[in-house]
């Protein structure tokens, strides 16, 4: 029925994914409509909500951090040929491990050492629970798709179990740890801008933010530039050529989803670090399935990955704006939206295809290429 | 000693209860597992299915329409999955994620909007809600000695669903291994070409796998609201649609075995709570954590071939293509 | 068994043309099949014989030409069709369902009633019945998978005989059996011609079709060149007409003395998954300034061979010398060392393993040799890319594109890529699988006259070629393989064209 169509590399990587987008948003819209609000107005507020004011240009980016780490976690797996689900455990553990060594240690250091400290921990932590399901995929066979979902369950449990038993502050009703020294926290972005004598509204926005864009561009690096970067293209395209080049398929799987598995636990250091400063249940939030529908939209390239995280964060602070504004408005909506990117521009993503295809022919596409 | 009968009968009891939804869902999943699609959008249909016999029944007061609109949802979202995943090929990993993440969103959004309590529906009547069978005579086997607790109070007096999904094992058995439907497709999710060199389609198999898995799951949706809790309330599956699929992995894919996983992931779930601050022989203390969590381990460790080997239809995730 | 001269043959196909873009794959055939006899179908590799059988069952529809079966023309649009009419076929790779009984697999798709039980009971009956008529003998309860692979195959026929196919095809159905195998089939068949069965039998093998055949039609590139009783032919005809007049026979038959062997393969002993054995004792050196071309029809253990020289596959017996180096089953080659040690590959499927199609050429172009482009695991991608340049002008490969998808070139093209990658480093030994195919006229000249100057620089080549063109222009030496063992090993000089025919066909043993 639907038989593959070659697109040219522009509209494969600009054209389709725009228009799967721009579908998701007219169903979303719908919706929207059918719940007795104008798609419109609701459009205009979100715009306004996440960029219209500095507050909310700090909290659409505070957002855009988490998801650039999660978008970049499922791509880097994505191109080894892996379906990276695990990225809601893989943060747990990684503001778990954060979390865990500030609490040990963040009274005795200072900011310099403890904060690269929890970087490492949460990288080392995030990296552990995906190289798990990896080593499994690799050398047992198991589903990596099966072995990270459930790993997320074990994830939550083993956070929620050690927030009630060992990490209760003393004399806290709520289950959460003690509050880090002023160490093990990330300066915010509003801090470092008074500090330059720019007033800025305190929003969650901190310093994890550049951590974000540093590792996007490792990532491109990495993936494009480096000699393991290369081997796991390979691999994820073409197993059989990477057998054939030399390249060993099982220790490059493990250590992708390791990588993988680290860049999602930063979200640790963006939450635990960076705005609560102590453990707490649920810091990740459904981040880590954001994740998967940043980096289908973003075509698995950081680059995109960063422009459909900052899609995302804008959608999640409008929509906290339009919660706020608009009586009956949930942020339901954005996970809703979010779920239908995920169906327009993943699942259903070259079903346009053959209609796009026969757009460009109608209008003279491709007779002067090969 | 009748105290400690009677503590074993109610956790039957609730272990049933709190088991039926996962053995729905297990047996949608297997149904459409075993012709070769990968569902991990149960945890969405779920939702969805008892959204719309929450939605429906508080509006109409009707049972019969409440189920029909669970029914409708559940083959909707089946056949939208059949419709990306096996007409055009998409990844079905990525489908099941979707239909998930858009289900939890599209709940609240509308129960809200319709219902304007944050996201829960109003409570179902009575009317609506399903009886519970047998509870009288329930009562008078409990008073027999040693059996009665055990079967009066575990086995007699719940609703009809309850029974209705053990009988649901029993017919997908049937339907699986004792007629040709379920032969071919069983055998369009081993070796999806040789079903189509002998002349079947392999496209209306897996369809008809859809469609039937979307009618089995949308009953685990309208058990949640007929059944257990009176109202939707916003994320109320909780997570059981993935321990479905664990079970449904546990129990390698058979109709019985996934009852029995599910029969043991709602006992653990039933007996947490009763074994709350209660020290077992040379254990200990068991925390709660750790029993939710085993469903998930034992997966891990079954999928990893610790305890014996899975093994997932041949054809599984893969979409059939006509290869010349 | 006396043939109704008068009937109506059971198969008769008129002109049939079929092509595949620029491949021309049946070109005006004329099969004509009697009704109760055992047809041979013979020729190598793209010959056309698949795509003909093809036809008949369905798979394609042919361009041109028409078909009649038991004297009704027929519209064959699918298998379904196919069967209708009484066509069986059994494929090379079993159409079956491992984890089901074989009763159950010969019933899928024709169940008599809905429920299990009483259909199984039926069929049983049937199917008991059937095999007392035919001798074929299967163990209708166990699973397939238990099943030995000559067991499967009964099952394949029966389960066509099962939907009353009349007229069986078989496709090369003795490549996974065993001498003992073989001969229970062919008893199988006779039986089933006796009882009036019609059967095609696809192969290459000579001695077969000479042992059981009554009719045999030969193919090469697309069109019959001979059509004739067995009475009337023999396996030297048959070896002719198969392999066909070779004008360009030594071509550069300088006398050539071969160097030092570089790498001694003993006694390659290799099983495959299905317990079938692939490679049986396969013992070769390569010397220097020597081509060895390895003809055969393709299947025999050619692909194997390579495999194992390249250390993709490490064979479960044997040894192999590479210089002073020896390796035995248990610490094989890898390609990563045989890299190292100046072993260059072409794979025989380029796309699948000689480049990652979505790579620009320039990422393709350092498949297997990162090492030389990579200082602490940094790639130097302009001196890639100019690299990937040279190998473009020294290979004439078009487009001049480094930056352009691997994908987007022409199988010529591409495969030129692959072998400039392979030669840059000068390897010593340089193994090569199919080394024109897809390839196009002027391509291949050229891909020869690189491998000839390779060779006159002192290295070792290894040409694995379904095309025996290709083995006769180019080899010094030419080695046969057939059901995974040598056959036979001749100077270019001494080879015939009805020597390697009757080598090829398994004619010798």
């Amino acid at each position: 029925m639907s038989q593959p169509v070659e697109l040219p590399r522009w509209m494969d990587v600009l054209v389709l994914p725009a228009l799967n987008l721009v579908i998701a948003l007219a169903v979303a819209g719908v919706v929207v409509a059918i719940v007795g609000f104008e798609p419109l107005e609701v459009l205009q507020l979100l715009i306004r909500g996440a960029f219209g004011t500095p507050s909310g240009i700090g909290y659409t980016l505070y957002y855009t951090t988490t998801f650039i780490f999660t978008g970049l976690a499922v791509a880097v797996a994505f191109h080894g040929g892996l379906f990276n689900i695990g990225g809601e455990g893989q943060a747990i553990m990684g503001g778990l491990g954060a979390g865990l060594v500030a609490l040990a240690w963040s009274a005795h250091l200072p900011a310099w050492a403890m904060l690269p400290l929890m970087v490492l921990a949460a990288a080392l932590f995030g990296a552990f629970w995906a190289a798990v399901p990896g080593a499994l995929q690799a050398w047992r066979g198991s589903h990596i798709v099966i072995t990270t979902i459930m790993f997320n369950f074990i994830a939550a449990a083993l956070l929620g179990y050690l927030l009630v038993n060992t990490l209760k502050a003393p004399g806290n009703m709520n289950p959460e740890s003690a509050a880090f020294a002023a160490s093990a926290r990330l300066p915010g972005v509003h801090e470092l801008l008074a500090a330059l004598g720019i007033a800025w509204p305190r929003t969650p926005l901190n310093l994890s933010f550049v951590l974000a864009l540093l590792a996007a561009l490792a990532v491109y690096l990495g993936l494009w530039k480096s000699r393991p970067g290369y081997s796991l293209r390979a691999t994820g395209f073409s197993p059989d050529a990477a057998l054939y080049a030399g390249i060993e398929p099982k220790r490059l799987i493990v250590v992708a989803m390791a990588l993988s598995g680290a860049l999602a636990g930063m979200v640790g250091i963006n939450e635990i670090a960076g705005v609560h400063g102590r453990l707490l249940p649920d810091f990740v939030a459904g981040a880590g399935f954001a994740g998967i529908a940043v980096s289908l939209i973003g075509r698995n390239h950081p680059l995109g990955i960063v422009l459909a995280a900052l899609l995302f964060g804008a959608l999640y602070q409008g929509g906290a704006e339009l919660a706020f504004e608009l009586n009956g408005f949930s942020r339901d909506m954005v996970f809703m939206l979010q779920g239908l990117i995920v169906l327009f521009a993943g699942a259903m993503a070259h079903v346009a295809a053959p209609f796009l295809y026969r757009l460009w022919k109608a209008g003279g596409g491709g007779k002067l290429a090969t | 000693m009748d105290d400690l009968l009677l503590t074993f009968g109610t956790l039957i009891a609730s272990t049933l209860r709190v088991s039926v939804p996962l053995i729905l869902c297990a047996l949608a999943g297997v149904l459409c597992e075993r012709a070769g699609v990968i569902d991990l959008g149960l945890e969405g249909k779920m939702l969805l299915t008892a959204f719309a016999a929450a939605a429906v029944g508080a509006v109409s007061g009707s049972l019969p329409l409440a189920l029909l609109a669970a029914v409708a949802v559940g083959v909707a979202l089946s056949m939208l999955h059949g419709y990306a995943c096996v007409s055009h090929r998409g990844d079905q990993v990525v489908l099941g994620m979707a239909i998930t993440m858009t289900a939890a969103g599209l709940t609240v959004v509308l129960g809200i909007a319709w219902f304007g309590m944050g996201g829960q529906t109003p409570a179902l009547s009575e009317a609506v809600r399903l009886d519970r069978w047998f509870v009288d005579a329930g009562k008078s086997i409990a008073q027999i000695p040693v059996l009665g607790p055990i079967v009066g109070v575990g086995l007699l007096g719940h609703n009809l669903m309850v029974y209705g999904a053990f009988a649901l094992v029993a017919a997908v058995w049937w339907l699986l291994f004792r007629t040709r439907f379920g032969l071919r497709l069983r055998a369009a999710g081993e070796n999806p070409a040789m079903v189509d060199a002998a002349g079947v389609s392999v496209k209306a198999l897996r369809y008809q796998a859809l469609a039937l898995n979307g009618v089995v799951c949308s009953m685990a949706g309208a058990y949640l609201v007929l059944a257990q809790n009176p109202a939707f309330a916003p994320n109320m599956t909780a997570g059981r649609g993935y321990m479905a699929l664990a079970a449904l992995i546990f129990g390698k894919w058979h109709p019985v075995g996934a009852m029995w996983a599910c029969l043991l992931f709602g006992f653990l779930d039933a007996a947490s709570i009763r074994l709350q601050g209660v020290a077992l022989p040379g254990i200990g203390e068991v925390p709660v954590q750790a029993i939710q969590a085993l469903p998930y381990v034992l997966t891990v460790v079954l999928l990893a071939g610790f305890i014996g080997r899975a093994t997932a239809p041949a054809a599984l995730g893969r979409p059939y293509l006509k290869e010349r | 068994m006396p043939v109704n001269a008068t009937a109506s043959p059971a198969v008769a196909m008129r002109g049939i043309d079929k092509r595949f873009g620029a491949v021309h794959a049946n070109r005006a055939v004329d099969l004509t099949v009697a009704a109760g006899t055992v047809h041979g179908i013979v020729g190598e590799n793209g010959a056309g014989k698949s795509t003909l059988m093809s036809i008949l069952y369905g798979f394609y529809q042919a361009d041109g030409g028409e078909i009649e079966i038991e004297g009704r023309t027929a519209r064959i649009s699918g298998s379904r069709e196919a069967i209708s009419l009484g066509i069986g076929m059994v494929h090379q790779h079993f159409m079956l369902v491992d984890t089901l009984s074989a009763l159950d697999n010969v019933m899928l798709g024709a169940e008599p009633t809905f429920r299990l039980t009483p259909a199984r009971a039926t069929v049983r009956a049937g199917l008991q019945a059937l095999m007392d008529r035919t001798g074929l003998v299967v163990a209708l309860d166990a699973a397939v998978a238990e099943l030995p692979v000559g067991e499967r195959q009964r099952l394949e026929i029966l389960k066509a005989l099962y939907r009353g196919a009349r007229i069986l095809i078989l496709d090369e159905p003795t490549a996974v059996l065993t001498p003992l195998e073989t001969e229970q089939l062919f008893a199988t068949l006779r039986q089933l011609r006796e009882q009036g069965t019609t059967i095609l039998l696809i192969t290459h093998k000579l001695k077969e079709i000479m042992a059981l055949c009554d009719r045999v039609t030969v193919m090469r590139q697309g069109a019959v060149v001979l059509d004739a009783e067995i009475a009337d032919t023999s396996v030297d005809g048959l070896a002719e007409a198969m392999v066909g007049r070779r004008v360009n026979l030594a071509a550069s038959a300088a006398a050539r003395a071969p160097g030092e062997a570089l790498v001694r393969a003993r006694d390659l002993r290799w099983r495959d998954g299905l317990g079938v054995e692939r490679l049986k004792g396969v013992s070769l050196a390569l010397h220097r300034g020597e081509i060895v071309g390895v003809a055969g029809v393709s299947g025999n253990g050619q692909s194997e061979l390579l495999d194992a020289l390249s250390g993709l596959l490490a064979p479960q017996q044997g040894a192999l010398t590479v210089g002073a180096r020896g390796f035995t089953p248990e610490r094989w080659l890898d390609p990563a060392t045989a890299r190292t040690l100046r072993i260059a590959h072409v794979p025989e499927d380029r796309h699948k393993r000689g480049l990652v199609l979505p790579f620009a050429a320039w990422e393709s172009a350092v498949l297997g040799y990162l090492g030389r482009y990579c200082t602490a695991g940094w790639m130097q991608h302009p001196r890639m890319k100019s690299d990937t340049a040279q190998m473009m002008d020294a290979w004439d490969v078009r487009p001049r594109n480094p930056a352009l998808r691997s994908s987007k070139f022409s199988g010529g093209n591409q495969q030129k890529l692959v072998l400039a990658r392979e030669a840059l480093p000068e390897p010593e030994v340089l193994l090569v699988g199919q080394p024109t195919r897809g390839v196009d006229i002027g391509a291949i000249e050229f891909i020869h006259g690189r491998l000839r100057a390779m060779r006159d620089a002192g290295g070792a080549v290894l040409v694995v070629s379904s095309e025996l063109d290709e083995i006769l222009a180019l080899a010094d030496r030419v080695i046969v393989m057939n059901a995974g063992a040598i056959v036979g090993e001749l100077p270019i000089a001494e080879c015939s064209e009805s020597a390697l025919g009757r080598l090829m066909g398994g004619a010798v043993h």
